[in-house]
């Protein structure tokens, strides 16, 4: 589905493709870890004298012209992830982006989100699921208008992903879009989508731990929600423990602990959401 | 890789690369394509990229993309030259900046958390050599 990703390429074999570069493996392997070895020092320098140690080519690197880029790697992705901001702002719309590892409660919690914030926001979901509408279908109990991105083996949602979905949502009248993300702990942080908040679910089943395992997700985290709170006491959670790593990776996102199976914790949070669209309201219109 | 050295744990590889280090890769790959057809140039030789240590993506693996990728395109068989960028710090208390030996922001010195990030978290295509 993605044009971008690699993981779905049309018509590649991935027998054929690893079979073919078998042997390719070592010459790179040692060029990259002659880098690793002798690039340190040099920061930033390109001095061409990784010619030495070039096994891969007749030609050694070095004696070629140099193309100076320095460009971030996803600026495409990060461009169409401005443009969505800029949409949603010109909307007033409040856009979440939640993210979890695979069945921390994302749909569960947006769900019940939706149902208890009622007429005070009205709120509309996009939900990328690799396979499956499950979730679309689940979000759709709660009433509110669902487009599901079927992401296939992309296991992440783009900027561009959002914006296509974004055709298939009638935005009138919205104050709210929450997206739910790929359940994936990994490949999600690097990708704006254009969100205004970053909210990612740390379940007291999966171990206080998480966030030191997935430290680029929870350093990107606006908000670090704390859910399934209802389990803690079968699940041993250490409280203090997970919120003291939750703090040493995302020391500025409030934390929110909650059950959106018992609704314990759920007002304050859609207290806090009511408050930020005030904020978003309050902002100019004209972006000046 | 070390332990501690700031990289993520190893991942499930599929097919000489994961999911992630696949899509960045094909990210890579594009604009490399793009600058050398811009540039006028028949083949690509080196590629330079610098990647943060918090960036979640693993060096070993995007080369492994980036052979899968590649292959039939002007650069095939291109060098692909990692910098990797460690995680840099702020101590607002102590004021001064400090790499990150683990991967989290804790000042040597009076070990509070550090608020700010300063590097650690790029991905950035830095230059390519052609002709
Ligand atoms: N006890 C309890 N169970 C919950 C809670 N929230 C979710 N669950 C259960 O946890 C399981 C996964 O919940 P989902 O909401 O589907 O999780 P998810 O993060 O959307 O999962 P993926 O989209 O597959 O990544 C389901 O069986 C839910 O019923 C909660 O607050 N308490
Ligand atoms: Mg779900
Ligand atoms: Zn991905
Ligand atoms: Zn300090």
């Amino acid at each position: 589905m993605c044009q971008e990703c690699g993981c779905g390429l049309p018509g590649e074999n991935p027998v054929g493709i690893s079979a073919h570069h078998h042997d390719h493996d070592h010459d790179h392997g040692h060029s990259h870890d002659h880098q690793h070895d002798h690039d340190h020092p040099h920061f930033h320098t390109h001095s061409h004298d990784e010619a030495d140690h070039d096994h891969s080519h007749g030609d050694a690197v070095g004696q070629h012209r140099v193309l100076e880029v320095r460009q971030a790697i996803l600026e495409k992705n990060d461009r169409l992830a401005e443009r969505n901001r800029g949409f949603f702002h010109a909307r007033g719309l409040l856009v979440l982006n939640v993210l979890s590892s695979p069945g921390s409660g994302k749909t569960t919690f947006i769900r019940e989100t939706v149902r208890l914030l009622g007429k005070r926001l009205k709120t509309g979901v996009i939900v990328g699921d690799l396979a499956t509408d499950n979730d679309a279908q689940r979000l759709r109990e709660s009433g509110a208008p669902v487009v599901q991105i079927t992401t296939g083996t992309v296991c992440h949602l783009e900027a561009e992903m959002v914006a296509r979905a974004l055709k298939q949502l009638d935005l009138k009248g919205l104050d709210l879009l929450i997206i739910e993300n790929v359940g994936n702990l990994v490949c999600p942080a690097s990708y704006d989508l254009g969100e205004d908040l970053r909210v990612v679910l740390l379940s007291v089943t999966e171990g206080e731990d998480k966030p030191l395992k997935y430290p680029p997700m929870f350093q990107s985290a606006g908000v670090a929600v704390v859910s399934k709170m209802d389990l803690a006491t079968a699940c041993d959670y250490n409280r203090d423990t997970a919120l003291a790593n939750l703090r040493r990776l995302a020391p500025n996102a409030p934390v929110f602990e909650l059950s959106a199976k018992t609704g314990n914790g759920m007002d304050a949070w859609c207290e806090f959401l009511i408050q930020q669209h005030k904020a978003i309201k309050a902002r100019d219109p004209l972006g000046a | 890789m070390e332990p501690g050295s700031g990289r993520l744990p190893g991942r499930l590889v599929v097919f000489g690369g994961t999911m992630h280090e696949l899509s960045i890769m094909q990210s890579v790959l594009d604009q490399v394509l793009e600058k050398a057809r811009q540039a006028g140039a028949s083949r690509v030789h080196a590629i330079r990229l610098r990647i943060g240590v918090l960036s979640g993506v693993v060096p070993d693996a995007l080369q492994f993309a980036f052979e899968a990728l590649a292959d039939g395109t002007p650069a095939q068989g291109a060098q692909l030259l990692i910098e990797d960028v460690p995680a840099r710090f702020w101590c607002a208390t102590c004021r001064h900046e400090f790499e990150a030996t683990r991967m989290f922001a804790e000042c040597p010195d009076c070990h509070r958390p550090s608020m700010e990030l300063r590097a650690g978290r790029e991905m950035e295509l830095t230059s390519l050599e052609v002709d």
